[in-house]
Order: structure tokens, then sequence, then C-alpha cells
């Protein structure tokens, strides 16, 4: 278990240090136009760019702008933006976590739930138009674009609707901070929250019910109906736990999704000043340090959100233990 | 109820699954009974129904298309249309059945003992404590070493024949007067299973349960049935007891497949004796006989379907008479398909 | 004991079967996927939407008589004989600023106009071309790619292997959206020039390429995995054992059992190019100016979102449909190539 676990962790730490180097390829190294010019953004004068290519090292070779970029993000910090004179990168996404870490982390525990019941649902009653109701609501669930879904909704809750008892409660769009107003915190994230977790939910559902509709065949639920147990049981205590396993591994595959574009379009659309709102912000305006910030600070987080669930894999499967 | 009435009595059991292609008739009309204590072995090709029939005494036939007809009573209840929570009841408790693939029958996120005492609380709710010493004393009795380790560890953690110790062990928990054990040796190693071959062999001679080995190997057969019943075609062909059916079988079909058995003694065989033809389709039996297409010794009346002949002792489904068997058992083993 | 073959006149005849004339994987799941009346319907309702835009220009003038790449501020069209303007003074809140016409639910816009006096309609179906087009572009870059990859990773192995899979597990796991919005950035002002190719920055090829690129892993890796199995299998050992080219192994052996699985994902990864497109669009990196895609034209409509939603509601209905079309047409040839058929899920798409 614990050479598992050192073995997870290198990876992690070599996955890092690749996408480091490709985004720093990317911003640094498209072949097309300077990339001072690019950092410094639109109307930049010669002094900054000038100044530009001197803190980014852009006249020494590759490798030590590399490190250099590297060392100004996560060791001194001091990564500052261009096209908003001097302001502090790296605080400012320090100061944005908070948020989106609520938006990802409340739609995640929603679809989860949701989906499971769901996957579970469906694979009980298989065949019948309960299951059949539940996967097409999923499948449509799935084929809506997340900022889409919620600009529909914010039509209804902030505007059409929003004098019905249904929305009047829906505070405009923003964000207020727990320790402000726990309450107000949770009602500005209650419709994101929903609006990500029907995209997911629909999904979850749908390989739950897969993965336990092919447990359901297995050798050791014919077993486990021989021993005498109900079907309720087999479902829940046999089929589900060895299905959790799939599911996991998508879980994974998801979050990364959802924190590098799904959280991102939620904030820009819900207008919750997080990763993903700075980021679009930063989009508009061509900001190059604020995207090369925020996009290899939300990938680290990612890749080591998906290291912890595979090392939670190894919690539900024992199989994988001793590998 | 007289002390040595049948524990199972089944009388023409028919499975029949409806598929695109047409009805396929799975279990055809079979007829057998099961004395207490008594080990019953089914032998028969792949397809010949000795597994379908078998599941379908504790109902665990899932699929939807399948209809199952006849009667199945077991200590003088009707098991064919029981509810499932009467079902549930019986399973592993009176009837417990296990299967042939040791590897996969074990949940394998669970721990041997987890298992073993589900099977207990399921049936006989009890402290937990108390249950795990009763699962450690059954690992024990089935020949697992340090059994209260073993108690601990998982299905992958343990070889094939471990893992069929702790299978039977869990089977024979809740001590089942009727143990149904479907191929229980054919995924071992052939050390192994001589091995398994007595574990249940002393569970039952211990426990008093009576058992139904189902196997495609003769040798099994020999060496632990009391009595054989020879299925081909979802039909039972032959039924009689161990020694009986070896020194005297009468079916054509239970002389070919002894005859398939390579010699220990004598001349060897040039060539491995097999039945020429194949089994009938499923869908479409032959209105007769259903061995008769490829019976050497087969005449006029096979055209019509022969019935078990009456009797306990030893019956067939054959047309041929004593006089018949013996002409023909003499060509047939003239051809080398039977050694005489 | 001499042993003789049983003579033929001693043998009954065995029953004989006429063997069923074999068919192929491909007419049986033909045959499957034409039985599975939803994901026919996914393939015509595509097939109509395909249709429509392709048709775009001819709606455009003959339909509705609009130009709808043309601001048109101060634009009148004819109502029931009375003159309207395009784009009137704001009814609304405060009175200030324009608020462009509504649905007219007639052949000039259909569906009202835009900011710059656009008709939202005709410009949808011009949408629906560029997501379109670069939805399949995209698909047929990352299925190419991903398929060459994988199999050249799953069949040499060894060293190949290695680097190959090292490089795709960086790519995979770089989030999507995150390394498409990177590889946007920087080619979006100026385009993007390698040697003497130069790509415009208002050119559809760049969103293609850059989503055809960060899908690539999604395909490479299942192919590569499915190739690992494969060369390990008893008729591909033979065929290397009897000294056949690499190349006839590819093609006869490897490409066969891997193109059903590459073919199922053919509608799966266009809807969900789709989906990233019209994402990227919406943020403003996707599809560029002058060109219009259904995500650009939804953010067109977010500031008249609370006064006229249709212009941003519309486009979203078709991506939906045609996601859902896609979907259900993948899933139902999944489980039409599948010979267990049993519901699997989909992939995501946020």
């Amino acid at each position: 278990m614990i050479l598992m676990l050192i073995r997870r962790l290198l990876q992690m730490l070599f996955v890092m240090f690749g996408i480091s180097v490709l985004a720093f390829a990317i911003f640094f190294a498209t072949p097309g136009a300077d990339p001072s010019a690019r950092i410094a953004g639109r109307n930049a004068t010669p002094e900054t760019l000038i100044q530009v290519r001197h803190d980014f090292g852009l006249d020494r070779p590759l490798p030590v702008q590399y490190a250099l970029l590297m060392k100004r993000l996560f060791i001194t910090g001091d990564l500052t933006s261009f096209v908003n004179r001097g302001q502090e990168v790296i605080p400012e996404i320090v100061a944005s976590t908070p948020v989106t870490l609520s938006l990802v982390l409340g739609a995640a525990l929603i679809w989860i739930a949701a989906g499971g019941l769901i996957g579970v649902l469906a694979a009980a009653t298989r065949g019948s138009w309960l299951d059949r109701g539940l996967m097409i609501a999923g499948m449509i669930g799935v084929s809506m674009p997340v900022y889409w879904l919620g600009s529909v909704i914010n039509l209804f809750a902030q505007s059409r609707l929003h004098d019905s008892a249904l929305f009047s409660w829906v505070p405009p769009l923003g964000y207020i901070a727990f320790g402000d107003d726990p309450l107000g915190w949770f009602k500005t994230l209650v419709i994101p929250w929903c609006t990500l977790a029907v995209l997911y939910a629909g999904l979850y559902g749908r390989v739950l019910r897969g993965a336990l509709i092919e447990s359901l065949q297995e050798d050791y639920v014919r077993t486990a109906r021989a021993k005498g147990l109900s079907e309720s049981r087999i479902l829940l205590r046999h089929a589900l736990r060895c299905s959790l396993i799939s599911v996991v591994t998508l879980f994974g595959l998801d979050f990364g999704a959802l924190v590098g574009g799904g959280a991102l379009l939620a904030e820009v659309v819900f207008s919750l000043p997080g990763i993903g709102k700075l980021t679009f912000d930063a989009l508009q305006t061509l900001d190059l340090p604020v995207i090369m910030a925020t996009v290899i600070y939300a990938s680290f987080f990612v890749v080591a959100s998906n290291a912890v669930v595979d090392i939670a894999y190894g919690f539900i499967d024992p199989r994988v233990r001793d590998a | 109820m007289l002390e040595d009435s049948p524990l199972l009595v089944v009388q023409d059991l028919c499975v029949s699954f409806q598929t695109r292609r047409g009805l396929v008739k799975a279990v055809d009309h079979l007829s057998f009974h099961l004395k207490k204590g008594e080990v019953l072995g089914v032998v028969g090709e792949s397809g010949s129904g000795k597994s379908v029939s078998m599941m379908s005494v504790l109902g665990l036939i899932a699929d939807a298309n399948a209809k199952i007809e006849g009667s199945i009573v077991f200590r003088g209840e009707e098991l064919i249309g029981l509810s499932g929570r009467r079902l549930r009841a019986l399973r592993g408790s009176d009837i417990a059945m296990i299967f042939q693939d040791p590897m996969t029958a074990l949940t394998p996120v669970y721990t041997i003992g987890w298992q073993i005492i589900e099977q207990i609380q399921a049936h006989q709710p009890q402290p937990r404590a108390k249950a795990r010493e009763r699962a450690r004393a059954l690992l024990a009795e089935v020949g697992m070493p340090n059994p209260d380790a073993q108690l601990d560890r998982f299905p992958h953690q343990l070889s094939g024949g471990m893992r069929q110790r702790a299978v039977i062990a869990m089977a024979l928990a809740l001590r089942p007067a009727l143990l149904i054990a479907d191929e229980p040796t054919t995924a071992l190693d052939v050390t192994v299973q001589a091995q398994i071959l007595d574990v249940i062999d002393h569970m039952r001679k211990t426990l008093g349960s009576a058992v139904i080995l189902i196997t495609h190997d003769m040798g099994v057969v020999a060496e632990m049935a009391d009595r054989v019943m020879v299925m081909y075609a979802g039909r039972g062909v032959e039924l009689a007891g161990a020694s009986d059916l070896f020194e005297d079988p009468w079916h054509p079909y239970t002389w070919a497949l002894l005859g398939s058995i390579p010699p220990l003694e004598g001349a060897r065989p040039r060539r491995l004796l097999s039945i020429p033809g194949s089994p009938p389709s499923l869908i479409d039996l032959p209105r007769g006989c259903a061995f008769a297409p490829r019976c050497p010794s087969r005449f006029e009346a096979c055209e019509r379907r022969p019935e078990l002949s009456p009797g306990d002792v030893h019956q067939a489904a054959c047309f041929l008479d004593q006089a018949g068997r013996m002409r023909n058992k003499a060509i047939a083993s003239e051809n080398g398909v039977h050694p005489a | 004991m001499a042993v003789t073959d049983l003579g033929a006149d001693t043998i009954a005849p065995a029953m004989t079967k006429t063997p069923r004339d074999s068919e192929g994987v491909w007419s049986i799941a033909w045959h499957k996927l034409a039985r599975d009346r939803l994901a026919v319907v996914g393939a015509l309702i595509f097939a109509a939407i395909v249709l429509a835009a392709a048709l775009a220009p001819v709606y455009a003038t003959y339909v509705a008589h609009t130009d709808p790449f043309h601001s048109n501020i101060n634009g009148e069209i004819v109502i029931d004989g009375k003159p309207v303007a395009v784009l009137a003074s704001s009814t609304e809140g405060l009175g200030l600023g324009q608020t462009p016409i509504g649905p007219t639910w007639r052949g000039a816009y259909l569906l009202g106009a835009d900011d710059q006096g656009r008709d939202v309609a005709a410009r949808m179906f011009y949408g629906g071309r560029a997501s379109l087009l670069v939805s399949f572009g995209a698909t047929a870059i990352c299925i190419v790619l991903g398929a060459a990859l994988g199999i050249t990773a799953g069949f040499f192995g060894g060293l190949i292997d290695s680097i190959t899979s090292r490089v795709l597990e960086i790519l995979w796991a770089f989030p999507v959206y995150l390394f498409a919005i990177s590889l946007s950035i920087v080619t979006i002002s100026q385009g993007l020039t390698i040697g003497w190719v130069t790509i415009e920055a208002s050119s559809l090829l760049l969103p293609t390429l850059i989503i055809g690129i960060i899908y690539t892993p999604y395909i490479a890796r299942p192919v590569r995995g499915q190739v690992l199995a494969l060369r390990r299998t008893d008729f591909v050992l033979a065929s290397i054992g009897i000294g056949c080219p690499t190349g006839r192994i590819l093609l006869r052996d490897i490409f066969p059992n891997i193109a059903p699985s590459l073919i199922v994902m053919v509608p799966l990864m266009v809807a969900l190019n789709m989906l990233t497109e019209s994402a990227l669009s919406f943020l403003s990196i996707g599809v560029q100016a002058p060109n219009a895609s259904w995500g650009t034209i939804i953010q067109d409509g977010q500031g008249l979102l609370y006064t006229r939603p249709l212009v941003a509601i519309a486009p979203g209905i078709a991506i939906v449909i045609t996601v859902l079309a896609l979907n259900v047409l993948g899933d139902g040839m999944r489980d039409a190539l599948d010979p267990r058929s049993s519901a699997r899920a989909g992939t995501a798409a946020p």
C-alpha cells in the first residue's frame, strides 16, 4: 500500500512537471509572434517590452526562461499583470480559490448523490419506463452547454419569474462569502450548483446503471442469490460496492473537466469571482501573465485531486492495494 | 411422513427459453428423485441441461424469457412457483449451491469471513462474535490452514483450491439438507480436485447432507456418487446406482461415454474414440429419441420418444430390452465403442 | 483388442445441419442499428441539421432576404405593410440605448435581430455551418492522430511506447479546457505561422486544429490499450511468426479489430467537440469574427438576455438537439457493434 502511494505521488510530480513544460512551451515558444509582445499585452510601450524581456529572460535560452517562469510562479510569487498595471497575480488567484472550491465541491456532492440515486433506481427497475425516462433525461442533461443552461435559468430566476414565490429568494448574481453570511453564501451558490449538477448527474447515473447491470451478471451475484440474500441487499451491498470503482475513475476525469471548463463557464454566467472568472476576464483583455498563472495552478490542482482519487481507489478496491 | 421418503422429487421438469430463433428446450421432461444423504452424480456433455435443471431447483434462473414447468418437490413442498420470500428462506439454509469457478464466485471487495458471516446472519441472526467463531470453525472443518487469519483475507489473496474450500464452508454454514455442486472441480488443478472432492465428501458425512454433483468427468462420478443420472439433450437417459452403471450400463449413450475414456490397461488405443456427429440443436429436437441420429443401435421403434423404464433401481430411456442390449453391446465392443 | 474405425455403414448418418451463412460483423451491426428506432431518429435529425446548415446561403438569400454578416443598425423592414426599425429606441428600463426587434415569426428576422441589427435566424444557419465544420474537422484530426499514436505505441512497444505513453499521459492530464485556452490565446491575436505555413487568426482552421489536438489523447489511450491486447493474441503472434510484414499485420490483423470502436467514437466525439467549440466561442476564443458559430451567437445574446432572450436561447436549443441526436446515434452504434449489448454510458462535456 505504501509502495503504491509513493509510486502514485511520484507519477503526479512527473505529470505536473510535464504540464508546466507544455504550458511554458505554448506560451513562450509558439511560433508566430514575439512572446514579449504577447505578455506585455496590447498597446505596450517600448519600455514595457524591454522590461518584459528582462523579467522573463527572453534573450536567454529556453530552459532558463522556463526556470525563471517557475520561480516567479511558485517561489517568489511576484508575477504581475501588464494589462492591469502592477496587479499581483498570485494573491488574486489565492483570493479567488475559495469561490471556485465552494462551487466545485458543492456541485460535486449534489451530482454524486443525484447520480447515485438515478443509477441505482434505473438498474433496479431495468427496462421499465422509469429506467428509460431517467436515461433519456440524463442524456438531455449531458447534451446541454452549461453556460447556456445557466443563462436560461438566470432568465427565469433573475428576470421573468423573479417575483414569483419560486425565485424571489434568489439574490442578484454574485457571491457572498461564507464568513460574511452563511445563508447568503448558500443562496448565491444553490442555483449554480444545480446547474452544474444537472450536466453530470445524468452522466453518472448512466455510468452507474451500466456498471450495476454488469455487476449483477457476475458470478458473485449468483452466489449471493444462492445464499438467500434479498435483491436489495445484493444490489446495494454487493453490486454497488463493486461498481463504485468505475464511477470513481470517471469522477477523477470529470473533476478535471469541471475545474478546467465547467466551473469557468458557470462562474462567468453567474458572476462568481472565482478562478474561472479571473481567467475569463484575462481572456477578454489577452492578459497573458494571469492566464499563464491560472492555467498552471488550476492544472496542478486537477492533477493533485486525480492523485487523491486514485489513492482513494485503493481504499475502495482491495485488489489494487498490493499492486 | 415416512423416514425414508425422498428428499427431492423432480417430475417432468421442463425449462425452455424463448429466443428470436425459436424456443430452446434446455430441459425436456426430466424426472428423478433423491434420498436423504444420498450423492447423485449428474453427468452429460455441455448443453445437456445439467446446470439449468439444477439451477431451476433454487429458482436461480433470472432470465425473463425462461419458462419452467413441471414439479420439483423438496421435503413435501412444491418449489416451482414458490414465493420469492419462501425461496430466499430455503436458499442457503435448506438447499445450498456452489458453482464451477471459485475465482469469481466470491465478492472481491469483502473478506471471506465477512461473506460467511453474511450467510449465517441472513438466516440465523446472532451476535457477530458468535457468527465469526462459527465461521472460523467451518474454515477449519474444510481443512483451511490457519483459519483465523484466513477470515480476514480477501478472495484474491487465496489460491483456487482455498477459495473453493471457503465457498464450500460458506455453502454448508447452515447445515443444508441438500448441496448442489455444479462442476466444483472443473476449474481446478487435478491434484486440488481430489482434495476438494474429499472435502465435500467429509462435510456431507459430517452433516448428513444429500449432494447433487454435476460433472462431465466420469472419474469424479465413480469416486463420489451413490447413484448416477446421465443426461443428454435436456433429457435423463439413464438412472442407476454408480456401480451398476459402470458394470452394466444400459443406454447406448452411456456406452459411448464410458468408451471414450482412454483405458488404463490393455492395448493402447491408436485413436481416441469419440461419438460421431454432434448433439442436436435444442431448438430443433428430434421427435423420437434424442440420441437416435447418432446411435449405432437404433431401430424403427426409436422414432418414438422413449420414456425412462419403470422401477427405481436401474432405469434407461431406451427401447432396447435385455436381449437387445446384450446383442448390441457385443457389436459395439467389437467395433471398439464399448470396452467389453 | 484391435481398434477399428466405425465403418461408414454402421454409423447412423449424423444429423447434418446446413451451416448458416455466416454474417459478417458489419452486416450484423448494420441490421441491429437499423432496428434501433431511437438511433435512427437521431441519425435523421442530425442529417436534417447538416442539410439545413449546408443550405444557409439559400435561407439567407431567398427566405430571409437579409445579410447576416453586416451590421444593419439603421435598417428597416416591412411588417404587415408598416415599416419597422430594426433597432428601436429602448422602451424598457430607463429608456436608454436601443432594443433590437423581437421575433417576427416571418421570413425576415424570424427570430429577431441581435444588437448589431443582424438577422439571428440567418446567422444561426451559418453558425451551424461553422460549428459543424469545426466539429467534424476536429473529430477527423483527433481520430486519425489518436489512432496513429495509439497503434504506434501499442504495437511497437518498447522505447517508442514508453515515450509515447509518457507524452500521452501529460496531454491527457492537462485539463482539456485549460489546454484549449492556452493554445487559443497565443494564436487568436496573430494567427499561427509554422515555417512557410500561415494560418490566419480568423480562419476556422485554428479552432479545428486546437480542438482536434486536445482531444487526441481521448482516442489514443483506448486505442493503445486495445492494440496492446491485440498484439498478444494468438492470431497476431501467428502472423508475426510466419514472417508477415508489419504493414500487412497492421492492415489485416490490427486495424479491422479496432475499427468498430473507432467508428463508435465518431458521433460521440463530434458531439463532444461541438460542445467544446461552442464553449470556446462563447468565451470569445473559439470561432472568430467575421465567422459566427452557435457559441458566438449565444455570447452576442448575453447582453440582450433579459430583453430579447431568443438571441441567446435559440442557438443553445440547436446545440442541444444536435448533440442529443449525435449521442443517441452514438449509443445505438455502440450497442449495435457490441455483442453483449449492455447499456453503457457516454462521454462527458462541460
